[in-house]
């Protein structure tokens, strides 16, 4: 019996610590800084996070990465972020609109669109005009969110009518798709392409520069840690985080 | 709408109930477990919009989606019988080495998040998987991206709770029926046929439901395997979540369908088979 409760305060107390470390308070005096930032953001703001953490010692930064969508939508329903990176102004219109923003979003890094193919190409895709194949098995992100409206966009302005076979949650998904080469070709940001390395190529077209994604990032109202967020956010919009986004593939606004 | 909680009044059936009051330091953290159960399906019902259900409910994406969530789930869970109740019987029936071994194996999905379980059937049966790269430069067969896929991702993750639920059926089961049968002369597939079949019906008809519900719930694995496209790939679920990206009204509407079909289901079960146990 005394077993049993010994247990039972044991899983409780375990509970308890994880609920303290997820909560913002993290262990030890150090301060935890959560940043919800775009899929596309994963490798370029995590090394940015590294950084962060070096310069302000005890400190964690503590991501969320997903569709800009799905996390907008965390945040207006509560979620305790500091920092919001979005993939599009639209989605950022979201948080704004609901009053979770603490003053105006800033844009500051753009991406753009290119056709991902794997590597082997086995569609044989050499521009966007070969999308409307027949037989071709292209995944594109669902209109909801901003790489798939980034997509629609660009191949109206292509003129290219395509039948997608999936429209995938974000452009990470799109990317594994085209990655394990269930998918011919697939349209992903260039970062994104770039990220996987030689596992896919991309290639540029010109209708994208009608659909480039401007990234805004904005301090969330009622940020657990509000110093660091500006800090972060000065640190994402200042020098060292230009030539992160750049060699990642990112340009400047 | 109205649902039906799956509950019923306490003295109604069960009158082996022990007599006295109950202790409060059971019954509060009971309550409390219950409220923290059913406070979300409330939080669901009172942000509804219920004025403009009627119409969410009849757009043809919504449609769509919900008739190849039924469509989907219920050939999901035919295969599932057909292949399941096989595996449950031969786990129960058969010495063999190892079937402990196959036993954990043939639950695995149920506590395999179901994400994973889409990546490992995209490695298996995607168009560069161990089957699925046979059989498409075999057949031309491919199934991400179509509808079998969908059905493929649900059977996985909604087979095991069938198994399991035919199994317990079985080994509940009085041996000396299927002993008596033989010792008639009957052969091992008729006295499975028509002696151990009738006798685990319940268990199989249980099974089969909760597969179903499980099926029609399924989300991870089938947006890993089988993509999101409407009308070919895009269930419920799925509807759901992307929904909740710009719409979240509709995402609530749909999820409301989605627990009253969960919730009819299950009080269906629970009155039927479960209960009389």
């Amino acid at each position: 019996m005394f077993k049993r409760i010994a247990a039972a305060a044991a899983l409780l107390a375990a509970l308890a610590g994880c609920g303290e470390v997820d909560g913002a308070s993290g262990d030890g005096g150090g301060e935890t800084l959560t940043v919800f930032a775009a899929a596309s953001l994963t490798e370029t703001f995590t090394e940015l996070g590294k950084t962060f953490e070096e310069s302000h010692p005890g400190t964690d930064v503590r991501f969320g990465f997903a569709g800009s969508s799905t996390l907008a939508q965390q945040i207006t329903q509560g979620a305790p972020a500091d920092v919001f990176a979005s993939a599009s102004p639209a989605t950022m219109k979201t948080v704004t609109d609901a009053g979770d923003a603490a003053g105006e979003p800033r844009v500051f890094t753009t991406n753009r669109l290119v056709i991902a193919v794997p590597k082997d190409d086995p569609g044989g895709v050499r521009s966007v005009r070969d999308l409307a194949g027949e037989d071709l098995r292209v995944v594109v992100c669902a209109e909801q969110v901003p790489c798939g409206a980034a997509a629609a966009k660009a191949l109206a302005a292509a003129g290219v009518t395509v039948e997608p076979v999936s429209k995938e949650k974000d452009v990470k998904a799109v990317l594994t798709k085209v990655r394990l080469g269930e998918a011919d070709a697939g349209l992903v940001y260039r970062t994104d392409a770039k990220a996987a390395g030689g596992d896919v190529t991309g290639i540029e077209f010109a209708a994208a520069a009608e659909a480039v994604n401007d990234y805004p990032i904005v301090r969330v109202a009622d940020a657990p840690r509000p110093g660091l967020a500006k800090e972060f956010i000065d640190l994402v919009t200042g020098p060292r985080g230009r030539a992160v986004l750049g060699a990642a593939g990112f340009r400047a606004p | 709408m109205t649902v039906h909680a799956p509950s019923r009044p306490a003295a109604s059936r069960d009158g082996d109930r022990p007599p006295g009051r109950p202790p409060l330091i059971l019954v509060l953290p009971a309550l409390a477990g219950l409220a923290f159960l059913v406070l979300p399906l409330a939080g669901l019902l009172v942000r509804a919009p219920w004025s403009t259900l009627g119409t969410r409910l009849v757009r043809p994406e919504v449609l769509d989606a919900l008739r190849l969530s039924l469509l989907t789930a219920t050939i999901a869970t035919v295969l599932c019988v057909l292949f399941g109740v096989p595996l449950a019987w031969t786990l129960a029936r058969v010495r063999f080495p190892g079937v402990r071994l196959v036993r954990a194996l043939v639950t695995v999905p149920l506590v395999l998040p179901p994400v994973v379980g889409g990546v490992a059937l995209l490695l298996a049966a995607g168009r560069r998987g161990i089957v699925g790269g046979p059989l498409e430069s075999a057949f031309g067969i491919t199934l991400p991206f179509t509808t079998a896929g969908v059905v493929l991702a649900q059977a996985f993750v909604a087979m095991p709770f069938l198994v399991i639920s035919v199994e317990g059926a079985l080994r509940a089961a009085d041996l000396r029926y299927e002993e008596a049968a033989a010792t008639l002369g009957a052969s091992r597939w008729t006295t499975f046929r028509r002696v151990t079949l009738p006798l685990v019906a319940p268990g199989v008809a249980a099974g089969a439901v909760l597969c179903w519900a499980r099926a029609l719930g399924e989300f991870g694995a089938t947006i890993t395997f089988a993509g999101n496209f409407p009308g070919e790939t895009q269930t419920m679920p799925l509807a759901v979540y992307l929904a909740l990206e710009t719409d979240p009204q509709a995402a609530i509407v749909l999820s409301l369908v989605l627990l009253a079909v969960s919730v009819v289901v299950l009080a269906a079960l629970r009155n039927r088979w479960t209960g009389a146990s």
